[in-house]
């Protein structure tokens, strides 16, 4: 990256996913690693099973806390056709992270609207650089599903460039001390895929 | 002075600017954007009192009480908030303060979780006050100092305004040791200074005015205002996080970011548009310093090019831009066809006993009037079971209106715990008072849950952490003059049904206390998770009526109970007509 670069990273879920922790994470790696950060997260009613974003900037000085549509260098989404709602913020040549995880809508469920069947296809094409990944299976494989959290920001640092004793930094600040060992093994395991 | 660095939000910054600079009494009520404010606070205790008060009023008047008597103090509430505390704030802002005043206005552009786009800057000038907008988080720490020291400077109160994108975004600030309080001799007496009776008030109308042109004064050279010289082609008068927007946008622009807009800094404003060709100004919502910067005879553009409804961000900036140069707007392609994506609106959560109500409600045909909370949610389908909603308490107040407006059906009126004890025990006064026969459910989940969880003085315990005696509903209903007082189970469907039955049929006012514990503060679940035996299960789908987000349905799987969501409310095994439903050992 270039000195002046600012590095946008989006985060797409749904409440309850770990995305607010996974937000943090990437935050405090970036300060362990010297740089400005500034992070912004929806709260209130957007908790109650709503769909949930939070964005990420860092670089040697940063001014909005939002990301604009088109500037992001990551995009992760903890859930299927959240990658396809927010797609747009992704740069041309950005990655995409995707769970393939299905949380279903009570839109949906009630019959209201139907959940599209051809989500993968249009995820494929839409993300020409692109990790989809079953994160759940991979975090119950560590021993906790609630980790697929630290699976996805595993593969998400692949596509930026922060040393890993700063992701490690992030990591242990953030995580309760007893949950740090498989929050950092979740986490190699997303970076090896 | 430490120099250790912290990523704060703009709320948890605020707290700390409060904490650092000697405040001593913090109140409030909650409200996204603001809440986190006071839960901050609470957190430096013993050396901030802090409480959540009943309401907004409350708040503001409890915290005036401290400035009399020389304490540093700030109160927090979100933007419809300061309507409720408008009475005082008008009042106090000519009486003035003595130990610093705060009145923290979290703003909701693009209303993420309000009932209202509003801007409460207008708040400023309605009340001739100062006014401050940080534009990240080390200023909402710095102006919550400066703001305090300026009301005691100038015996004013004084405006902190965030909006959403101020309150809810992180970033880096230095930490500061705080300054201890100052020592005080307590109130002292003098009448008119403090009692606006008619013959004292018009010297204080008089002290206010005189009092305008000297903050002006004092704006122009604040470190809250500056000017930061560029490119002298184009200059952008902007304040809040629009400024952020700027920064990234227009980077080559000449800026005059206003952190203290009102009262108008017009010395200022004036020496920089001498110092700039034309003039764009740039923020989010009303065209506040627009119209002031044009009423100076000083051309500039602005509402013609910057939108005023909803939120700005470097998208609509970017857009913005290209139209003010007369270029077209760069539609960048779209990546993903997104137009049949399902929507996921907010939900009730898995086991909320208020969906208990709303799935008794949908029984009977009457007009339903809501109020603000988790149970505002009741209106979408599913469940469509809520016809109104204004402001907190007019979920009571409104049913009077309704039956001595003529209309037909039976009214029901639906406020929460927290929502009884802002402002509906007052409407419920008012049926009473005024022969009024409307059944009124309060939907008591022993908590203000929609932004939190916060106590509230139903819930037994103070924001500090002390027990507190519970106020009762129930008690407060009979002594508003209600005879007919009823508790119900809410996850107890027949029951609440026969009560609600009852409650139309008799034609007196009613109070039906609808009272079970929000199970995410609880911490735990309600009951052992269920699962739905699809031998027996005839697709009725039933149990989807109750719009539960345990409940899953798609075409790949049918119908099932996601155990991991269950709560173990046991509501679907009540009403499935074929008892397909119930615990996972007995379907297996």
């Amino acid at each position: 990256m270039s000195a002046n670069q600012t590095i946008n990273i989006v985060l797409a879920g749904v409440g309850g996913q770990g995305i607010l922790l996974a937000s943090e994470i990437i935050a405090r790696a970036a300060m362990a690693a010297g740089f400005a950060v500034k992070t912004n997260e929806v709260h209130g009613m957007a908790q109650r099973g709503g769909s949930v974003l939070a964005q990420i900037r860092y670089g040697q000085e940063v001014h909005s806390p939002l990301v604009e549509r088109g500037a992001a260098q990551v995009l992760a989404s903890l859930e299927r056709i959240e990658s396809l709602r927010n797609a747009d913020y992704l740069a041309p040549d950005g990655l995409a992270v995707v769970s393939s995880q299905i949380v279903l809508p009570v839109t949906v469920s009630s019959g209201q609207a139907t959940y599209p069947q051809d989500a993968e296809a249009r995820i494929r094409t839409a993300f020409p650089r692109l990790i989809y990944l079953d994160a759940i299976g991979i975090a119950t494989g560590i021993g906790n599903a609630r980790c697929s959290n630290l699976v996805i920001l595993g593969a998400l640092a692949k596509g930026l460039v922060l040393p890993a004793e700063a992701w490690r930094e992030g990591i242990r600040q953030s995580v309760k001390p007893r949950f740090l060992d498989i929050n950092l093994r979740a986490f190699e395991a997303g970076q090896a895929l | 002075m430490t120099t250790q660095t912290e990523l704060l939000s703009g709320n948890e910054a605020i707290a700390r600017g409060a904490y650092e600079a000697g405040v001593t009494v913090a109140t409030g009520y909650p409200g996204t954007p603001s809440t986190e404010i006071l839960e901050a606070i609470a957190a430096f205790k013993p050396d901030i009192y802090s409480e959540w008060s009943p309401n907004e009023k409350v708040a503001l008047e409890v915290a005036v009480g401290a400035s009399f008597t020389g304490a540093r103090s700030i109160v927090t509430m979100k933007h419809v908030g300061l309507n409720v505390a408008a009475d005082p704030l008008m009042t106090f802002a000519c009486i003035g303060a003595v130990g610093g005043l705060v009145i923290c206005v979290a703003d909701d552009p693009g209303m993420h979780s309000s009932q209202n786009e509003q801007d409460s800057r207008h708040y400023a000038r309605f009340a001739k006050i100062p006014i401050f907008e940080p534009s990240d988080s080390g200023e909402a720490r710095d102006f919550t100092a400066l703001a305090l020291s300026v009301s005691e400077q100038f015996q004013t109160p004084v405006i902190l305004r965030t909006t959403t994108r101020i309150s809810h975004s992180r970033s880096l600030v230095a930490l500061r040791e705080r300054a201890q309080p100052a020592k005080r001799a307590g109130f002292v007496k003098n009448p008119p200074r403090y009692v606006p009776i008619p013959v004292w008030a018009r010297a204080m109308r008089r002290t206010v005015e005189e009092r305008l042109p000297k903050l002006s004064s004092a704006a122009c050279g604040s470190p809250a205002n500056r000017i930061e010289m560029r490119d002298p082609g184009l200059g952008i008068i902007t304040s809040s996080v629009a400024y952020q927007y700027v920064r990234d946008i227009w980077p080559e622009a000449s800026v005059l970011k206003l952190g203290w807009a009102y009262p108008f800094p017009d010395e200022l404003i004036r020496r920089f548009a001498s110092q700039v060709k034309k003039i764009l100004v740039v923020e989010e919502l009303d065209d506040f310093l627009e119209e002031h910067i044009k009423a100076l005879g000083i051309a500039c553009d602005g509402r013609n090019f910057i939108p005023g409804l909803g939120e700005l961000s470097p998208t609509v900036m970017r857009a913005a831009r290209a139209k003010y140069e007369g270029r077209p707007p760069i539609a960048a392609p779209s990546r993903a066809q997104t137009q049949d994506l399902p929507l996921r609106p907010p939900v009730l959560c898995p086991s909320c006993p208020h969906r208990g109500i709303f799935y008794a409600l949908a029984q009977f045909d009457v007009v339903v009037t809501g109020d603000i909370g988790c149970y505002s949610l009741g209106v979408l389908p599913p469940l469509n079971r809520m016809d109104t909603i204004l402001c907190m308490g007019a979920g009571v107040s409104m049913t009077q209106g309704f039956e001595k407006g003529g209309e037909p059906k039976r009214v029901v009126g639906i406020v929460g715990d927290s929502t009884f004890f802002h402002s509906g025990m007052t409407g419920l006064l008012n049926i009473v008072y005024n022969g009024g026969s409307a059944v009124i459910i309060v939907v008591d989940n022993r908590t203000t849950a929609m932004t939190g969880h916060q106590p509230n003085p139903g819930s037994g315990q103070t924001l500090m952490g002390e027990g507190a005696p519970a106020a009762s509903i129930e008690a407060i209903a009979t002594a508003c003059g209600v005879k007919r007082v009823i508790t119900v189970n809410p996850y107890e469907l027949q029951q609440t049904i026969q009560t609600l039955k009852e409650s139309l049929e008799a034609k007196e006012p009613t109070v039906i206390v609808s009272r079970a514990a929000c199970p995410l503060d609880e911490g735990k679940p309600v009951g052992e998770a269920l699962a739905i035996n699809t031998d027996q299960c005839q697709q009725c789908y039933e149990c989807l009526s109750l719009g539960c987000p345990a409940l899953e349905r798609d075409e790949a799987h049918g119908l099932r109970i996601n155990d991991l969501l269950c709560g173990g409310c046991k509501m679907c095994q009540q009403i499935c007509p074929v008892e397909a439903i119930s615990t996972k050992e007995a379907v297996q």
